[in-house]
């Protein structure tokens, strides 16, 4: 009892806010300019994945053809009254467009990085926990995945299963964004593993063991969140790669179908006007760009942030 | 530093009922608990010891980190484990909770009977239920004991709800209770703090609240004081030891402190190299210790009557390298009372003035050498 035990430490400082491991981060994060800016477009690209096309001007299929080509017989047009950012070969509107390409790219953005998550996380986890052969078998499976050809893996899986329920499942992006995740859960597996194994030494794992807490409780509950760091850092971080890696497909040609266009494949089929219409390369070149960009300007933040090590810096 | 009795005071409600059952909820669960109302009626301590040997199995050779000790232990009782780093100290209390880690560790024979039931023979997970909910545990380093990312509360709510099937809100005002047992002022408040928003004897404050959580019958408190400030450490033995009063809690104390010791248990088992060379009550250990180990930690402890500028006493040489020990005894190697005898044969563990006063030592058996 209090009275019994005497003196009493005073709470480290009294009256101060208690601030939580995340408010200190949060703190850390709002400071660095780079990271709002990024972390603030992020949030338009999330709202365009819901909202893109309720604030479209126009239906991104809609091909206004009889008007554009009433007068000069050319369906191209570089910024009208009418369409903000001009129109395509096919007369449709290259804004309304590129907010459809944004639902695909913010799609591929979240799918895959959930399919990382998905299979990454538990296998780095299991491999870290149990060790031994276990950790032996499941990081050779990943060594063998790691050095597979990504590209190569990934063509290879769309084209064989294009014409199956899978490849035609959400106008074959799902596909993509399958096979991309497949290729790039590895690098959340190693993560997960690296951190897991220092993780798993400490003594608090050990007191939770003592407190009679079960395997899986102690992964979820007690090793996972002092990972958590690491781990938003490369998510935000696995984004732009993963955009990137469907950007390229689409201008393959792999990914989603027409009438449809990924930001990448906007890129390819414009280029084929790149001489005299450069709208149509400018606009989905720049809008991959911004976003690239504004996941790693957010990224960065976040391990600056997240980095215990950076405590009480700044 | 300031004193807030009140405030302690007033935030101490009246304890929580707690349900006398191991969580029931799950078919495991349910047996244990079977197990153990019917093992009660025949267990006459609450914990027996016998011949428990812990080995580790490292590149180098198997290491004896225990071996062949033996002890027992009554309910309510408070035990001192005493000895030098690396006696086997916290490998006993490990292998009481079986958790040495494995590998390199492993139990490799003896009983350990808790309540009446060999606990070398549960089911790992039957072993989770009894773990937090019969015995508790008190790590040495709080600091690094509590898990930085959660809340203080859910750390110390987590075993209540593990074991007693609360719900979230009554297992947080068992934990509030708790916390402000433990002297914690404000403990409502301080529920959703981190670990780092405490200082290390309120944090090790924390960690005996955790280990209370459930009202454990048994204790074990793994060098409790050593990372914490002098004036602390007072503090600290005085809540376990008015805490442990109160629940009726037997304490395992380890210490290499024998005046820690002397404060708190009702016996000593003073141990070297993995095997208990002495043990007795705490009287017998200090006013009539029958091993030359034993006199050499009592020497050891700073007296307060001796002349300024005196040098500490220590003990001479090393404790012996824990793989393939010999088959002398331990401490001869060190031992100022040394004969040839010593060096060829093991002494055993066996009776000394004094109620269950054993010691380890052919010197001071009838008609030893040693006065």
């Amino acid at each position: 009892m209090a009275n019994r035990t005497g003196a009493l430490e005073q709470p480290a400082a009294a009256g101060a806010r208690a601030a939580s491991l995340w408010g200190d981060a949060w703190r850390r994060l709002i400071r660095n300019r780079l990271a709002v800016v990024g972390g603030v477009i992020v949030l338009i690209l999330f709202f365009l994945l819901f909202f893109g096309p309720l604030i479209a001007p126009h239906p991104y299929q809609h091909q206004y053809l009889p008007e554009l080509i009433a007068n000069d017989n050319r369906p191209i047009k570089p910024f009208t009254g009418q369409f903000l950012l001009g129109t395509d070969d096919l007369g449709r509107d290259l804004f309304s467009r590129l907010l459809d390409g944004a639902q695909i790219s913010m799609t591929v953005a979240l799918v895959v990085q959930a399919v990382v998550l998905l299979i990454g996380l538990p296998i780095g986890a299991a491999a870290a926990w149990y060790g031994g052969r276990v950790d032996t078998y499941l990081m050779r499976i990943t060594d063998v995945v790691y050095a597979f050809p990504d590209l190569l893996f990934i063509i290879l899986l769309s084209v064989t299963f294009r014409d199956t329920p899978i490849g035609e499942a959400l106008d074959g992006v799902l596909l993509v964004f399958v096979a991309i995740g497949l290729v790039a859960w590895v690098g959340m597996a190693r993560l997960v593993r690296g951190q897991l194994l220092s993780l798993k030494e400490t003594e608090f794992v050990e007191a939770a063991r003592a407190i009679g807490v079960s395997d899986f409780r102690i992964i979820t509950r007690h090793l996972l969140p002092n990972a958590l760091g690491p781990m938003i850092v490369a998510v935000t971080l696995g984004i732009p790669g993963a955009i990137l890696a469907e950007a390229t497909l689409a201008y393959l040609g792999i990914g989603a179908q027409p009438p449809r266009a990924s930001w990448g494949r906007l890129v390819f089929d414009g280029q084929a006007y790149m001489r005299s219409e450069t709208h149509l390369v400018i606009f989905p070149a720049l809008i991959i760009a911004l976003a690239l960009l504004s996941f790693t300007f957010l990224g960065d933040g976040l391990r600056d942030a997240l980095d215990p090590k950076l405590k009480g810096k700044q | 530093m300031t004193v807030s009795d009140d405030r302690g005071q007033a935030a101490s409600p009246t304890v929580t009922e707690l349900p006398d059952a191991v969580t029931i909820d799950t078919e495991e669960g349910r047996l244990l608990a079977e197990k153990l109302a019917d093992s009660r009626h025949h267990a006459r301590r609450l914990l027996e010891v016998r011949n428990l040997s812990t080995h580790f199995f490292t590149r180098d050779g198997v290491v004896h980190a225990v071996d062949d000790v033996s002890f027992d232990l009554d309910y309510g009782e408070t035990l001192g484990l005493v000895g030098e780093s690396g006696c086997g100290k916290t490998v006993t209390a490990l292998s009481i909770t079986r958790l040495v880690a494995s590998p390199p560790g492993r139990i490799v024979s003896g009983e350990i009977i808790f309540d009446g039931i060999d606990i070398l023979k549960l089911s790992a997970e039957e072993m989770r239920l009894l773990r937090g909910r019969r015995i508790g545990f008190i790590f040495q380093d709080p600091m690094t004991s509590l898990n930085p990312t959660l809340p203080i509360g859910f750390q110390i709510a987590e075993s209540a709800r593990l074991h007693l099937g609360l719900s979230r809100g009554a297992a947080d005002d068992r934990a509030a209770e708790l916390l402000s047992k433990v002297g914690i002022p404000r403990a409502r408040e301080r529920m959703g703090d981190y670990p780092h928003q405490f200082s290390g004897g309120m944090r090790q404050r924390v960690m005996i609240a955790i280990a209370l959580a459930c009202d454990p019958m048994l204790l074990l408190a793994d060098e409790p004081t050593t990372a914490l400030d002098v004036t602390i450490q007072a503090q600290i033995l005085e809540l376990i030891r008015s805490l442990s009063a109160e629940f009726g809690t037997a304490v395992i104390l380890i210490t290499h402190d024998l005046g820690i010791a002397a404060g708190m248990c009702n016996r000593i088992n003073v141990m070297y190299a993995g095997r208990i060379v002495e043990t007795g009550l705490v009287d017998d250990i200090f006013e009539q210790p029958r091993m030359p180990y034993s006199w050499g930690l009592l020497d050891s402890l700073p007296r307060l009557d001796e002349a300024r500028g005196t040098r500490l006493r220590t003990i001479e040489g090393l404790p012996p390298d824990l793989i393939n020990p010999g088959a002398d005894c331990r401490f001869s190697p060190r031992c100022k009372y040394v004969h040839d005898r010593c060096r060829v044969e093991e002494p055993e563990l066996n009776p000394r003035d004094g109620e269950g006063h054993l010691a380890r030592c052919f010197g001071t058996e009838p008609g030893g050498w040693i006065k």
